[in-house]
């Protein structure tokens, strides 16, 4: 009987361990990057009119985030600590652009709604931010695991904010006219739907400082419920 | 072997592989995807202006569309004072031409195209010009009397969604329809962009609430324009 030379592998770590799933749960509400960390307030000022751009404006960002992520957290021992911002930024900056150019090619009505936001991505700073503060300290698949929930968690208050400003800012999501339309049409010259019965669209919701306004009162409403964000002085 | 990455000549060495990767990386991307990319505009320019006529596409069946109406009819290409030149209409890049300020007034070419939808000639003017933060642009067709707007068709580099943006959405670029760039002797007539609700009236569009300053972007380019092409018109 031969004897069998059972190989001992050093104990790793599940995938989807505790730890790695905290990572992608707790950006979602204890620690979001917008409402806690307060990162990525520009693009989330500039795109929340429209549902649809909040949708792509995520994607986007999630995609950028998560190769990134990986990208830097493979080199993360290669990088030189002194010009590490830079590589960051070069790496960001040319992911975006590869992004851009494969989409021009094969999906360009993708890409003519993604254009407006090619530099909103690369000067993202919850991308910087989770870079320096994850990827850098951090193997490959933990940093994809923070990549994807800092993204979802972005994501989420985008999509939140959007949803509220495009329906109480043009009546409709998606594009749908869910109120009604303010369009006149014949028959009905004050639109149609609720328009029809003298609603009005809120055209300060349109503007940016209600995207701020909005995340304020998300930021006031997480943190009066959740009690572990509850400061204690 | 431990990397000492304090080290200057690492450093050094660090930069320039990473930048020589990335330079590989993006012009191979560049230059392998660039007839894609180009037959992919042309295709959307097909789209523009069978849009303006009032007919639309799909990616898939714009070429097929764009000959049965526009291609098979002459187009022409004119200069600044609306005198006829020569040249290929469909390869006049009007937003090249904008962009580039060493360029004067008298040395840039104006494409016209003509159509033929249900029997009748349709003229179709390109137009460019500047909206809160970048290009505008868009094509108008004018019906066989040459002066009143059949269709519209406007487009944007990066005006912002849901204000500026809107200008390429159907209930705006209604309004310009059945307005008249000229009157019955094809003279000259400014569309204004307003404010104040009075959008309907003659010669009056109702302007964007938000957006403003691409609005009036609009307004710009499309007198400006018609007021170069109307001279040509007149003549043929």
């Amino acid at each position: 009987m031969s004897e069998v030379v059972e190989k001992v592998k050093a104990p790793s770590e599940p995938l989807f361990s505790k730890k790695n799933r905290k990572l992608v749960t707790d950006p979602l509400s204890d620690n979001n990057p917008i409402t806690i960390q307060v990162l990525g307030i520009c693009s989330a000022l500039a795109i929340t009119v429209q549902v649809e751009q909040a949708v792509v404006m995520s994607a986007a960002v999630f995609f950028v985030l998560a190769l990134g992520n990986v990208v830097i957290s493979t080199l993360r021992n290669l990088i030189p600590g002194r010009i590490r911002i830079i590589v960051q930024l070069v790496v960001v900056a040319s992911l975006v652009i590869i992004v851009n150019q494969v989409l021009m090619a094969y999906l360009p009505d993708v890409s003519a709604k993604l254009s407006v936001f090619v530099g909103l991505i690369i000067t993202n700073c919850i991308i910087m931010g989770r870079f320096e503060a994850f990827a850098m300290a951090n193997k490959p698949w933990p940093s994809f695991m923070d990549a994807v929930g800092n993204a979802s968690g972005y994501a989420i208050i985008l999509i939140i904010v959007a949803v509220v400003r495009e329906l109480l800012g043009s009546g409709s999501l998606f594009g749908i006219p869910i109120l009604g339309s303010p369009i006149p049409v014949e028959g009905y010259p004050n639109g149609t739907g609720l328009f029809d019965m003298g609603y009005m669209n809120n055209n300060l919701m349109v503007l940016p400082p209600m995207a701020l306004i909005v995340v304020g009162v998300i930021i006031w409403i997480q943190r009066g419920r959740n009690k572990k964000l509850i400061e204690s002085h | 072997m431990k990397i000492n990455k304090d080290n200057t000549g690492y450093i050094f060495l660090f930069a320039g592989t990473l930048i020589g990767v990335v330079a590989i990386i993006l012009s191979f991307l560049s230059t392998s995807l660039a007839p894609t990319i180009a037959k992919n505009n042309e295709i959307k320019k097909q789209m523009d202006l069978l849009e303006s006529i009032g007919i639309e596409s799909t990616r898939t069946n714009a070429k097929e569309l764009f000959k049965q109406y526009i291609g098979a009819n002459p187009s022409y290409v004119i200069n600044s004072k609306g005198e006829p030149i020569e040249g290929e209409a469909f390869n006049i890049d009007i937003r090249t031409q904008h962009r580039d300020r060493a360029l004067t007034e008298a040395d840039k070419k104006f494409p016209l195209f003509l159509a033929t939808k249900d029997g009748q000639t349709l003229y179709i003017v390109p137009v460019v010009g500047k909206g809160l933060w970048g290009p505008v642009w868009g094509y108008i067709s004018l019906k066989e009397d040459k002066r009143t707007i059949h269709g519209v068709s406007y487009d944007h580099l990066g005006e912002t969604p849901g204000l500026g943006a809107e200008i390429k959405q159907k209930f705006f670029t209604d309004r310009y329809v059945g307005e008249h760039v000229a009157d019955e002797n094809l003279n000259y007539n400014e569309i204004i962009v307003v404010k104040d609700g009075s959008g309907g009236k003659p010669l009056k569009v109702d302007g964007i609430t938000g957006g403003t300053i691409t609005s009036k972007g609009v307004e710009e380019m499309v007198n400006r324009t018609m007021a170069i092409y109307l001279n040509y018109l007149k003549t043929i």
